[in-house]
């Protein structure tokens, strides 16, 4: 019964999309009315024709008529269905590119504990090959579902006004054709969901084999790998040969009950016409109607399987549209001034990935414009939580925290990540040129972008590159090292500077002599910035305004260096652990 | 499409007998228009009611018949088309993962995605469709030009020259078609490769606010889908039209050349309508055979796509130049360079130049120098992730090249820069290292490599790792990267930077656990702070791809500049 609601809500608001082109859709019904009682009026005018011959008899100037008509009717049809193909295919399209706008925005609207915890690789196949499978089901949909019903419609009318007694044995029989097709797309809808669902997960094994594959080779994993993949690969192989078997029992079906329709036409009409109730022409009109009447039967089953399919994938993609969004931006978020001064503070913050086992408790900071503040502790202690928290890729359970005052729940999210300029471990680029990379589409001369490549000392490297500036990197930076990666990211911040920083393990992958002159730089750059830094490099600790020290997700000393070590605690234990 | 044809070896039973079914089943459509002619000519010419009625019976036996036949058809075609692609998606996995660094540099993880999955996908379809259809409607519209002929022959010609007619129309579609359809596939490629770097990329975009210009891109990229879509659905749209048409056309002349012949005696009334009656089955499996051309017209575009993949060799071959060499004396040399130049691109500048050192059994050697200077390349060479462009790399005195690829990376223990775990039991993915260790080696492992309270918070050995480690910081996923080297007790040991992100009391206590492994191993440490190196036994110094120096701590310090600056700038630092 759930399935059953289910796809009822997945079709409507299929139907929702169709209806944005309402213009177009409406065009295609009356392109699919023309076309079909136009081809349908050919048959009629052929049995016409046909009654014209008569052995020795035949009245060439009549049939020379009916022959005529025949030609401008099929002309009219053609010319119709050449158009309603247009329309079909440019409404499809338009939908599906909706679509996948859409779902490309909601990917920006989720939040990270939907996406950290999600395989990029299923999310992927919501978006491209679940959106191209409900693709094809549209189409087949439109181009045959819409002539189908019409054919039916239009041929009942005909043969009605041929011979009533026939047409209502035809519409005896015939249900049963459409009981046949019920009965099996009602099973194959949930044959392909399973497909589905196993095709998802297998795009995420790819994804993380061929993403990572790397360390596959270092480690020969090649063998485990297929291993897990055959066994998803065969799972997959049981499944969709059931759905495409199954789904592939609709023609035959009801092709037989055609042909049963097919043959009860031929007795009732011969018995007819052998008793002078019709010609032998009507007959041949009769029986090529059976057959056109029956044929649409034949393909609204076949479209019918095509569509459980687009609907299981389109149920898939309205899932991953439904899921819920980060929360709006508050309603009397204003965009703040530019000058913000940077007083940034925590109170009573309290926050957990996982509500069943708590992480940061209680956390208290204050921190003053321009200050600059460490965060250090062993891997793994939450430095990087903080660092979201502030950000706010996550909100925190309770408490607040505030940006000169204003609890940064109030203010847009565009605003606040503004004002920050973040240069994160994960080094991510794309692919595109390094320029593209650099000014990430903001609006920044060459000229800046040199300067800052030279401050941090990327230029010279990348000058080094094939074409420089204009250099494609591959996915993920490609061959680049990671080192060059971080300075790419470094120099992508330092061209337009935010009024606050954060720098997470910025330098880890740069050498300390490269490091050593970007120093400056990074002094320069923090200079009056209110600066968050999780650094190892005690130089950088050193001359912090506020040190925190982090252990298991939580604050457990802070203040100076001075002052901590003073304390002989924690955070003077791994200062000592250096010159070990 | 051929080369992928072997894939159906295994199904060649089902492969012939689903379309001999499938002609089986079109054989008696073929004969529902002669049944119709003889009660036209027979039963009502002459009257005969009875004969009428055996005519209906033997075409509702004929019908029964065609649905079994076609059933078991379309249940070969699932097994063959369903058979095809899980062979095909084995082999297409199986030959991406043996490619090389050098090859998934170039490549590109989303290309390789979409083959695998879209690609694999058309191409199962058009396997299926093609066994189901692709035969059965060529043989009704040639088994009705022969039914044709055996009426009359001069009207069977018409059928000849309409058959000529429609063949050339859909064979210069599928030529046009093809191409257009490549480009679309080719846009495709692009959205995907969008939608993925934005979901790796989710935080940094968010962070710099990049919302609306990837979203505008992706809006752009879209549209430019959407044109190519809409430029090859034109040809497609005019195939239909175009056969029916041309079939109603031979229908009219058709009548019009039947009505002469039964004018002349030639023809009886019931044969004109039985000729009518196979020109129709022609439209009807035309309609059918245009669908079906499109939707083949993808298939063979994904098979070339698919093809390309397997068209791309490893750059790597697997060795054995001369495998019969034992390895020499192992206690003389653990690794040796001679010579070693490396450059990752034809055109480019090498990245290592003249690389000599020769590495005994059981040293620790260093490896530092600036970003860029190529120390990762050095290591990588060890296990033969790339191969050398001049000069030799030895491993326990036998060129790497020689050697089973497997075989010798068993014996390497690596922790790349990038630390990366599957998604698994911590337990599984340490077995990585080696699959036949105990959980008590695995413990040893996790100690050695100071990750004890990571496995404790996974709840022990069995605790689940999420794809992509997801559910792990950065520094816990390198140290247990550290342990999965370490539970293979390998012969070499790389740390390719592999503590950037650890503290540095947990690096320290991983060097030390490291310096006193029993079974000794040479172990290479990569790193940027003279910290990390300097109690190793002998250190090289990098700069743009050429050794600047080799020595100890204490006389590298002493006479190699480039050591002392970059001691010197973590000195100041402390």
């Amino acid at each position: 019964m759930k399935v059953k609601t289910d796809r009822k809500k997945t079709v409507k608001r299929i139907t929702g999309y169709v209806g944005r082109y309402r213009t177009l859709a409406a065009l295609s019904l009356v392109l699919a009315l023309l076309n079909v009682s136009a081809g349908l009026y050919v048959p009629i005018l052929i049995g016409r024709a046909i009654d014209c011959i008569v052995y020795g008899a035949t009245d060439y100037g009549k049939m020379g008529f009916i022959l005529l008509n025949a030609v401008i009717s099929m002309a009219v049809s053609g010319l119709s269905l050449w158009l309603m193909n247009e329309i079909n295919n440019r409404l499809t399209f338009s939908i599906v590119r909706d679509m996948r706008n859409e779902a490309f925005l909601k990917l920006h609207r989720l939040p990270f504990d939907y996406l950290d915890p999600h395989p990029t690789g299923d999310i992927l196949s919501r978006i491209t090959a679940d959106v191209d499978q409900l693709a094809d089901g549209l189409l087949m949909g439109f181009s045959q579902l819409f002539t189908g019903v019409v054919t039916i419609l239009i041929t009942l009318g005909f043969m009605f006004m041929m011979n009533p007694l026939i047409t209502l044995i035809v519409v005896f029989v015939t249900p049963l054709s459409l009981f046949v097709a019920r009965f099996i797309s009602k099973h194959t809808y949930d044959m392909f969901g399973a497909q589905s669902g196993i095709r998802g997960k297998q795009t995420g094994l790819i994804d993380e084999m061929i993403g990572n594959l790397k360390t596959v080779k270092a480690f020969s994993y090649e063998e485990k790998a297929m291993e897990r993949f055959d066994e998803i690969n065969l799972r997959l192989e049981g499944a969709s040969r059931k759905a495409i078997f199954y789904s592939s029992l609709t023609n035959p079906g009801t092709r037989f009950v055609n042909s049963v329709v097919y043959a009860f036409v031929a007795l009732f009409g011969a018995i007819n016409v052998l008793s002078g109730g019709m010609t032998v022409g009507i007959l041949a009109s009769f029986l090529s109607y059976a057959n056109q009447y029956t044929k649409p039967f034949n393909e609204i089953s076949g479209v019918l399987t095509e569509l459980q399919n687009a609907l299981a994938c389109a149920a898939r993609v309205f899932e991953l549209m439904d899921e819920k969004e980060e929360c709006d931006d508050a309603p009397a978020a204003k965009q703040p001034a530019d000058n913000v001064s940077g007083h940034v503070e925590c109170r009573a913050v309290d926050f957990s990935y996982d509500k069943e086992k708590s992480l940061i408790k209680n956390l208290n900071i204050d921190v003053k414009p321009g200050d600059h503040v460490a965060i250090v502790g062993p891997t793994g202690c939450g430095k990087t939580t903080v660092i979201n928290l502030l950000m706010r890729f996550y909100d925190a359970d309770a408490g607040s925290i505030n940006v000169d005052g204003k609890d940064i729940r109030s203010m847009t999210r565009l605003s606040l990540r503004n004002s920050y300029g973040m240069v994160l471990q994960d080094t991510w680029l794309r692919h595109g040129t390094i320029r593209d990379n650099l000014k990430m589409g903001r609006d920044i001369s060459d000229e800046e972008m040199i300067k800052a490549a030279k401050e941090v000392h990327s230029h010279s490297f990348i000058r080094r590159l094939k074409d420089g500036y204009d250099t494609v990197i591959g996915e993920e930076g490609g061959s680049l090292s990671q080192g060059q990666k971080q300075l790419l990211c470094i120099t992508r911040v330092m061209m337009a500077l935010p009024p606050m920083l954060i720098l997470d393990e910025a330098t880890s992958s740069i050498d300390t002599r490269t490091e050593l002159k970007i120093q400056d730089a990074f002094l320069k750059m923090m200079e009056g910035r209110t600066s968050f830094i999780v650094a190892h490099r005690l130089s950088t600790i050193k001359n912090a305004d506020l040190i925190l020290v982090m252990k298991e997700g939580n604050i457990i000393e802070q203040g100076s260096h001075g002052s901590l070590l003073k304390k002989k605690g924690f955070y003077y234990e791994l200062y000592n652990s250096q010159f070990v | 499409m051929r080369h992928l044809l072997k894939y159906l070896k295994s199904y060649k039973r089902e492969c012939v007998l689903a379309p001999l079914f499938k002609m089986l089943e079109a054989v008696f459509e073929l004969f529902v228009p002669l049944v119709v002619a003889s009660i036209i000519d027979k039963g009502i010419a002459g009257g005969d009611k009875a004969h009428v009625i055996k005519c209906c019976v033997v075409m509702i036996t004929l019908g029964a018949v065609g649905l079994i036949s076609a059933v078991s058809a379309q249940y070969m075609a699932a097994r063959a088309a369903v058979g095809f692609a899980t062979g095909l998606r084995h082999d297409l996995f199986k030959h991406i993962i043996s490619l090389s660094y050098k090859n998934i540099d170039e490549l590109g993880a989303s290309t390789m995605i979409t083959r695998m999955t879209n690609d694999v996908n058309q191409a199962q379809t058009g396997v299926n469709m093609f066994l189901r259809l692709f035969l059965r409607s060529p043989f009704i519209v040639f088994g009705a030009m022969i039914m044709a002929f055996t009426i009359n022959v001069r009207a069977a010609l018409i059928f000849v020259v309409v058959i000529a007619v429609l063949f050339a129309v859909v064979g210069a579609v599928m030529y046009f078609n093809i191409p257009l359809l490549k480009t679309v596939q080719e846009k495709l490629d692009r959205i995907t490769l969008l939608t993925r770097e934005n979901l790796t990329g989710a935080r940094v975009i968010r962070a710099f606010t990049l919302e609306e210009s990837e979203i505008k891109g992706y809006g752009s990229a879209n549209d430019e889908l959407y044109s190519r879509q809409q430029k090859a659905g034109h040809l497609s749209a005019l195939l239909n039209p175009a056969t029916f048409v041309i079939i109603n056309l031979a229908i009219v002349v058709l009548i019009y050349t039947g009505a002469v012949k039964v004018d002349a005696g030639i023809l009886t009334k019931g044969q004109v309508v039985a000729l009518y009656n196979y020109m129709s089955q022609i439209l009807v499996e035309l309609i059918k055979l245009a669908n079906l051309i499109v939707l083949l017209n993808k298939a063979a575009a994904s098979s070339d796509r698919i093809y390309e993949v397997f068209k791309i060799t490893p750059a790597i071959e697997e060795g054995g130049r001369s495998a019969g060499d034992k390895p020499q004396d192992a206690s003389a040399e653990s690794v040796g360079f001679y010579h070693v130049g490396l450059k990752y691109s034809e055109t480019g500048d090498e990245a290592l130049t003249d690389i000599n050192l020769s590495v005994k059994k059981g040293e620790t050697i260093g490896i530092i120098g600036g970003t860029g200077s190529g120390k990762s390349s050095v290591v990588n060479l060890i296990p033969r992730f790339y191969d050398v462009t001049s000069g030799c790399v030895k491993v326990f005195g036998k060129d790497v090249r020689d050697y089973d690829v497997k075989e010798l990376r068993n014996m390497i223990g690596v922790v790349p820069q990038k630390a990366v775990l599957f998604e698994g039991s911590i337990a599984e993915n340490l077995r990585l290292g080696n699959e036949e260790a105990g959980d008590e080696e695995l413990n040893e492992a996790v100690r050695l490599a100071v990750c004890e309270d990571v496995v404790k918070l996974k709840g022990g050995l069995d605790g689940m790792i999420e794809p992509g480690g997801k559910n792990l910081s950065g520094g816990q996923k390198q140290r247990l990267t550290i342990a999965r080297a370490l539970v293979r007790k390998p012969g070499i040991l790389i740390l390719d930077d592999s503590a950037s992100a650890l503290d540095n009391m947990t690096d320290l206590k991983l060097r030390k656990g490291i310096g006193g492994l029993d079974y000794d191993p040479t172990v290479f440490i990569v790193s940027q702070r003279t910290s990390s190196v300097q109690n190793a036994d002998r250190i090289v110094v990098l700069e743009d791809g050429c050794i600047a120096g080799i020595g100890t701590h204490e006389e590298l310090l002493e006479d190699c500049g480039v050591y002392r600056e970059i001691y010197d700038s973590v000195f100041h630092e402390g």
